[in-house]
């Protein structure tokens, strides 16, 4: 049996061994990505919204911002909440910076452009389809804000699902907030990058095996959503 | 004279400098039925639109002859019925949330019965067929208890039999006192219905006459070439 084999074997023994550490980094990543996609939702939803139904001036230049910040590269947003939260910062003062707290910043900063982005394009279309009806009826602002919402949600809901999966991927901006710090900021992966460069292969390639289901499964997810979308928008 | 419901006064409507409604003056008498006729793309819905505040005027100005001024209840039925995803009655509660009065499931059930739709109650409005939305869309509307209602061609694209059901809720609206204002390019149809005839062409308004009169003495040439262009080419498809 060859060196990578022995290593794989030791992965799932390591991952059926139920080892503690293996699962608080698990665990801490998944509270942290769906920490920071939940607050991108609540950020990200409205305002994808209001672009899409109301006509302003400085309208088409944010949404070619809001595109932009899709593709910004995460170590650059690390950089950017590091220099924030560094105790010389503007933000120093809270002492956040390697907490589990600036690593969910810096996922919402890099996540909410995406939410953003994605959710104007389904809403822009549903509101071509219902606002009319809805200004007709004299449904008001708020109502159809979440009208719109909810005749969304199919679509929305693959909008969450492809936001999570950035978060839970992501390590560039993490490791530079969090500092991969064991038993408080360690995420998969952080850890999978420290474990492979000291040699702990089994450890790396067990929390690389999670991190592939959790992109699995978050893919399967997000393709049950395009489809029950289809099925709504055939409707 | 009849009294005046809506007055537009030089109104024109432009997209990039491109006129789409030109310096139109009209009043809309109150109490009749109101037809807006024209072929394709003279402009019909984007006036009713207009008078409905969907849209507002490049320039001119819309005036309500009503006690303070303000609009009337108002609301529109379009060409392509707006269906909610959620049940038929969904649809129409939805419709009523902000309507006092009675419980909103009893006017909304009340709704569907007027519109033969009450077996569908439970149905997912978008999986009903193209007739039984639009009837939908009427018994919404008509729920909602407006003074006047715009419809945009309701019936395009409908088979006889769904038109003619359609056709029947609109004249049970106009006899329970809402006045409807109503667009179509369908001449059998204008006919059928009566009423007044405000017929434009390329965003302008040609004719303002009684139907009858419109299709016996059409006030304009234009007019009259297309109640003989519609005439052939219903002609013709026989």
């Amino acid at each position: 049996m060859n060196a990578e084999s022995t290593s794989m074997l030791a992965s799932f023994l390591v991952l059926f061994a139920w080892d503690s550490n293996l699962w608080e980094i698990i665990g801490l990543s998944i509270r942290v990505s769906t920490a920071a996609v939940g607050l991108s939702l609540l950020i990200g939803f409205p305002l994808g919204a209001l672009l899409a139904v109301k006509n302003f001036r400085g309208r088409q230049f944010i949404i070619i911002l809001v595109n932009t910040l899709m593709s910004m590269p995460p170590v650059v947003v690390g950089l950017f909440i590091y220099l924030l939260l560094s105790r010389t910062g503007p933000l120093g003062v809270f002492n956040l910076l390697y907490t589990p707290t600036a690593m969910i910043i810096a996922q919402t900063v890099l996540v909410t452009p995406i939410i953003i982005a994605l959710s104007n394009q389904h809403l822009r279309l549903e509101w071509q389809r219902i606002g009319e009806q809805l200004r007709s009826l004299q449904v008001h602002h708020r109502g159809a804000l979440l009208t719109l919402l909810w005749e969304t949600r199919a679509a929305l809901a693959t909008v969450v699902l492809a936001g999570f999966g950035r978060a839970i991927a992501e390590i560039g901006a993490v490791m530079i907030v969090g500092g991969n710090i064991d038993h408080l900021t360690r995420v998969m992966t952080t850890a999978v990058a420290l474990e492979t460069s000291k040699g702990n292969l089994e450890l790396a390639i067990a929390l690389g095996i999670v991190l592939l289901c959790l992109s699995l499964l978050v893919n399967a997810m997000v393709h049950m959503a395009s489809i029950w979308w289809q099925k709504e928008v055939q409707e | 004279m009849s009294q005046s419901l809506l007055s537009l006064k030089d109104v024109s409507y432009q997209i990039n400098g491109k006129p789409l409604l030109k310096n139109l003056s009209i009043d809309i008498e109150k109490d009749a039925f109101t037809l807006v006729l024209g072929p394709n793309g003279a402009g019909k819905s984007l006036f009713l639109r207009l008078c409905h505040s969907l849209v507002l005027p490049t320039s001119g100005q819309l005036l309500w002859h009503t006690n303070n001024n303000l609009p009337p209840r108002q609301t529109m039925v379009f060409q392509s019925p707006v269906m909610l995803r959620r049940t038929a009655l969904s649809n129409i509660t939805y419709a009523l949330q902000y309507q006092p009065g009675q419980p909103r499931l009893e006017q909304a059930m009340a709704a569907l019965a007027w519109a033969n739709l009450d077996h569908l109650a439970n149905r997912s409005a978008t999986l009903l067929s193209r007739g039984e939305q639009q009837q939908l869309a009427l018994a919404r509307a008509w729920a909602y208890r407006p003074e006047v209602l715009f419809l945009d061609e309701p019936t395009a694209s409908l088979d006889p039999n769904a038109c003619s059901r359609v056709e029947r809720l609109i004249a049970l609206i106009r006899q329970q006192g809402t006045q409807v204002i109503m667009s179509t390019h369908n001449l059998a149809q204008a006919q059928r219905l009566g009423g007044s005839v405000i017929y434009i062409e390329e965003g302008a308004m040609v004719a303002h006459q009684s139907c009858d009169t419109f299709f016996s003495a059409p006030s304009s040439s234009l007019a009259a070439a297309f109640i003989n262009r519609e005439a052939m080419h219903k002609e013709v498809s026989h």
